[in-house]
């Protein structure tokens, strides 16, 4: 029994489809991150499972039960949204046992999660405060409390985190992960921070235009992405995409950057491709992060190349390297410790066991 | 288990489907209903208008005119024809609109200075500036009523419509610099600080910079004034009568004219003719009319 | 002297809209208060008497009947504005097809002067061809509406019209109010539980606190200063029953000839708008300051 489930889903905005047939579910105790630039849906997602959106096409399950058409209060959910949307007449106490009292649950109950989650939050001593004399931090908590008050099957969180600062955002992010790690809830969680995203999923699913790119644990999404898109949407800078061609003869399989000389061939057959024909002169983006790139053979999957250098942007910890390589432009993160001469040819290498190789045409993992 | 809470989903969502559907035709209901006490008074006006005296007498408020009779319409704006006592809407029409066009030009663009300066070059104590012009928003005009007289008597001007232009223009600023003031404090203050270190002195900031985009606000203030100065009866049944009366006020006099015989269509033809302009201005500028109304509707 | 003029330009130009501000404004009500305590008659005469005028002036019995209508007119105009307006704005705000046109149709009479109203309305609400014979001819024999003739409900006919004139205004305000609410708040109550009359009244009503005050306020500022529907629709009778202090002001001016004690009554005019106005000011320039 999947907690939730959702069937070929589609959503139009008028004669924009927003949603078009997402398929996804999750298991009791997960936490699911919906990542993805704005626009791509995520929200609309959320509101949907939530009841506060219609569906045009495709079913919701909770349990196994379609609630598709199920108001949101008869679904078990609770949801925490981007500017808290606290009550603002009513003080905390007010605000967190609002949903308590519209169940008709008996008053012995009421107080008894109140205390509980007021303690656990440690905003037992904000009670009776209105939200306007709260500060973000306050604020989240006491939105995440009226949440948690009503105990229930999936949690909804819509961005909770981006009206925060920096540090707080931090410092919060974590407070959410502990919390999950204490109560073993199921989570649905939307945001458009890869960071966040990474931290709090225990799946991750990227959407773009409406649709799913890749549903996956964040170690996938980060080693094995399905499609450019993901590639390039998660990673800090993002996944360097080589345009070239693969060259099949006998046994070996090698990689030519476009504009390179035929000699420098990389060799892939390591790699492990979903099917090996037919791969002789497939037109591929040949996919490397950026701290895939050594500055030292470190194993033996390490594959010498030759660079120059043409830019070195320093931040703290580490620096980011611009090169060239047979014209096109890539980059490489080194501890900032390594001193690097710009304009000078040098030889890095390639970590050829955390490489993906991307048809050019379909921009899909092959 | 499962097929009892499958169920009480199902009982859920029709439940909810079916009190949903209850509620909107309450709505409907309701909205209508309230609709038609709106719409009633123009409906009678407009079908009294053109019913003859004879069929009104017969008929109720709401019967249809027999045949469109567009008499009245013409005996309220341009009499009989006959000489004295003949009392129509035509020459104080025109004074209204003489009244009107100067006033809110005056007021228009004193308001935009003034809430110019009030924005965008601050002094010390401009709020209390500020407060100090828009207290003249809401007083009643009764306590000016009287020096005012007298004022426009010791100018020359009193029953003139240079007078009323001056009145007018006078007690529209308290609005129109409230209106600019609101709209100007929006604005950032950096479009000012740039233009200033381009080398753009006080009147090139305002006319080149700030002007060409102060055309909603602008629109509103008009919208606004407008519509307050072509309705006002006030100053004007009390510093005008005669030739120089405003529209309002002429209409006032017509229907309380009561030498002969009443004639309700004649009476709500007038009334239609008064009310035009400002209903044509609501219909086409409705937007903008209700954003006047909503920041600066402190004028009774 | 240009150094001067292009240092102080600001203020330059700000100075006719100050000057005229306090001339025809302060200047002004000065005077009229200062009027308000001497004898003047048809002309004003500037030796003081002392309050005498306004002794005489809440000895009149006009005036008392003035008051007494100003306190009914307030009261049943305010109630019924808000209450209207804001049923009208809740009913508005459920995503209804016809909004557009159901929003101008509620808002055109303020678009309307009094005098146009109270002409429509005085022929609607005419004992003998208005709605009285409207509902005779539709059967209710019996049926008779004479307010406006009436001396005890004359008044209410003022409310009538003046209802209708503001009731859209109101609606209007608490519209934008309602709008201006944050979507996810009305998200956070649906999934709370919270049905749709639970959503106004316990949520988002409270948070019109701001728009209830607005309205007050204009709803009063307009009953205080109501003149013209009351000489186009009644004025002022039968008999005296429906004046109001407006009206009185005025009669008494320029028709009576009595200027001190008329500037007695405009002065208690003035006086019954600040009591309402200033509070007012103060707590939103307070609030401005906040935000």
């Amino acid at each position: 029994m999947k907690t939730l489930r959702i069937e070929n889903l589609s959503k139009n905005f008028g004669s924009t489809e927003v949603l078009k047939k997402i398929n996804l579910d999750i298991d009791e105790g997960n936490f699911l991150v919906l990542l993805g630039p704005s626009g791509c849906g995520k929200s609309t997602l959320l509101n949907i499972i939530a009841g506060l959106e219609t569906i045009n096409e495709g079913k919701v399950y909770i349990d196994d039960y379609n609630v598709s058409k199920v108001e949101p209060k008869d679904r078990n959910i609770a949801m925490v949204f981007q500017s808290y949307a606290l009550y603002p007449s009513m003080n905390v106490r007010e605000n967190m046992i609002f949903g308590l009292k519209q169940a008709k649950t008996s008053k012995e109950k009421i107080e008894e999660q109140l205390k509980k989650v007021s303690s656990f939050l440690k905003v037992d001593e904000l009670l009776h405060r209105k939200p306007s004399q709260l500060s973000g931090g306050q604020r989240q908590r006491v939105a995440i409390g009226r949440a948690l008050v009503r105990e229930p099957r999936i949690f909804l969180f819509d961005e909770p985190l981006s009206n925060l600062d920096a540090k707080l955002r931090v410092e919060m992010r974590r407070e959410i992960k502990k919390l999950h790690q204490t109560l073993k809830t199921t989570v649905v969680y939307v945001t458009h921070d890869q960071t966040e995203a990474m931290s709090l999923g225990t799946k991750i699913a990227i959407m773009n235009h409406g649709v799913i790119q890749q549903n996956d644990t964040p170690e996938n999404i980060y080693n094995k992405p399905n499609n450019t898109f993901v590639a390039d949407f998660i990673g800090s800078p993002s996944m360097n995409l080589i345009e070239g061609r693969l060259i099949q003869n006998s046994d070996k399989i090698s990689f030519v950057a476009e504009g390179s000389e035929k000699s420098t061939q990389i060799p892939v057959d390591n790699y492990n491709f979903k099917s090996s024909t037919n791969l002789n002169d497939k037109q591929i983006y040949f996919g490397i992060r950026p701290e895939h790139i050594h500055f030292k053979k470190l194993n033996e999957n390490d594959f010498e190349v030759n660079f120059k250098a043409n830019l070195s942007e320093y931040i703290g910890h580490e620096q980011i390297i611009t090169f060239n390589f047979s014209n096109q432009e890539i980059l490489a993160k080194f501890p900032s410790t390594i001193n690097i001469e710009l304009n000078k040819d040098m030889k890095l290498y390639f970590d050829l066991s955390q490489i993906s190789i991307f048809d050019k045409t379909s921009k899909e993992r092959i | 288990m499962s097929v009892n809470i499958n169920t009480s989903y199902k009982q859920l969502e029709q439940k909810s489907k079916i009190t949903n559907l209850m509620l909107r035709w309450f709505l409907y209901f309701v909205l209508i209903l309230f609709a038609s006490y709106f719409i009633f008074p123009l409906y009678v006006m407009i079908v009294t208008s053109l019913k003859t005296m004879e069929e009104i007498r017969q008929g109720t408020l709401l019967t249809w005119p027999s045949q469109l009779n567009f008499e009245s319409w013409g005996v309220a704006w341009g009499g009989r024809g006959y000489g004295a006592g003949d009392t129509f809407l035509r020459p104080y029409f025109w004074n209204s609109i003489k009244m009107v066009v100067p006033a809110v030009f005056f007021s228009t663009f004193i308001g935009a200075m003034s809430g110019y300066v009030l924005t965008k070059w601050r002094f010390k104590g401009d709020k209390w500036v500020f407060l100090f012009l828009l207290f003249g928003c809401f007083i009643p005009y009764q306590a000016i009523l009287l020096p005012m007289a007298r004022t426009l008597g010791v100018l020359g001007i009193s029953n003139s419509i240079i007078g009323l232009v001056v009145v007018h223009s006078v007690y529209g600023i308290p609005f129109t610099t409230l209106f600019f003031r609101n709209y100007y404090v929006s604005i950032p203050n950096e479009l000012v600080k740039a233009a200033r270190i381009d080398g753009a002195g006080f009147f090139k900031i305002f006319f080149k910079i700030l002007l060409p985009i102060s055309a909603p606000i602008i629109v509103v203030t008009v919208i606004w004034q407008f519509t307050q100065i072509w309705n006002d009866f006030l100053f004007g049944s009390t510093f005008s009568f005669g030739e120089a009366a405003p529209i309002q006020v002429a209409l006032n006099n017509m229907v309380l004219s009561s030498t002969s015989v009443k004639e309700y269509n004649v009476d709500m033809a007038s009334a239609i003719i008064a009310g035009i302009p400002t209903l044509i201005v609501y219909v086409l500028a409705g937007k903008y009319f209700i954003r006047g109304l909503t920041s600066g509707a402190v004028k009774g | 002297m240009f150094n001067w003029l292009e240092k102080n330009l600001p203020k330059v130009v700000l100075a006719p809209a100050v000057g005229l501000i306090s001339w025809f404004v302060y200047g002004f009500i000065l005077w009229t208060c200062y009027i308000s305590f001497t004898n003047s008659k048809i002309l004003p005469k500037y030796e003081l008497w002392g309050v005498g005028q306004y002794f005489k002036l809440w000895a009149s019995r006009k005036w008392l009947i003035a008051v007494d209508n100003l306190l009914i007119f307030t009261a049943l105009f305010l109630i019924i504005c808000i209450i209207l307006g804001i049923i009208l704005a809740i009913f508005l705000d459920q995503k209804i097809r016809a909004e557009g046109v159901l929003r101008t149709i509620y808002l055109y009479p303020m678009a309307l002067s009094f005098i146009v109203t109270g002409t429509a309305w005085k022929w609607i609400l005419n004992p003998t061809l208005g709605i009285q014979k409207l509902f005779v001819d539709w059967g209710f024999e019996n049926f008779t509406f004479d307010w406006l003739v009436n001396r005890e409900m004359a008044i209410y006919t003022i409310v009538i019209a003046g209802v209708w004139q503001s009731a859209g205004f109101v609606m209007a305000l608490f519209l934008a109010g309602l709008r201006s609410v944050e979507d996810e708040i009305v998200k956070a109550a649906k999934i709370d539980g919270a049905n749709l009359f639970t959503v106004y009244w316990k949520i988002l009503l409270p948070m019109m606190r701001p728009v209830f005050f607005t309205s007050f306020v204009i709803l009063v500022h307009i009953s205080i200063k109501s003149y013209d529907l009351i000489v186009a629709l009644t004025q002022g009778g039968p008999g005296i029953s429906t004046t109001m202090p407006a009206l009185y002001m005025t009669q008494t001016a320029f028709h009576k000839s009595q200027v001190g004690l008329s500037a007695a009554s405009a002065m208690m005019m003035f006086m019954a708008v600040a009591a309402v106005i200033i509070p007012y000011l103060y707590s939103e320039l307070r609030r401005e300051n906040v935000s």
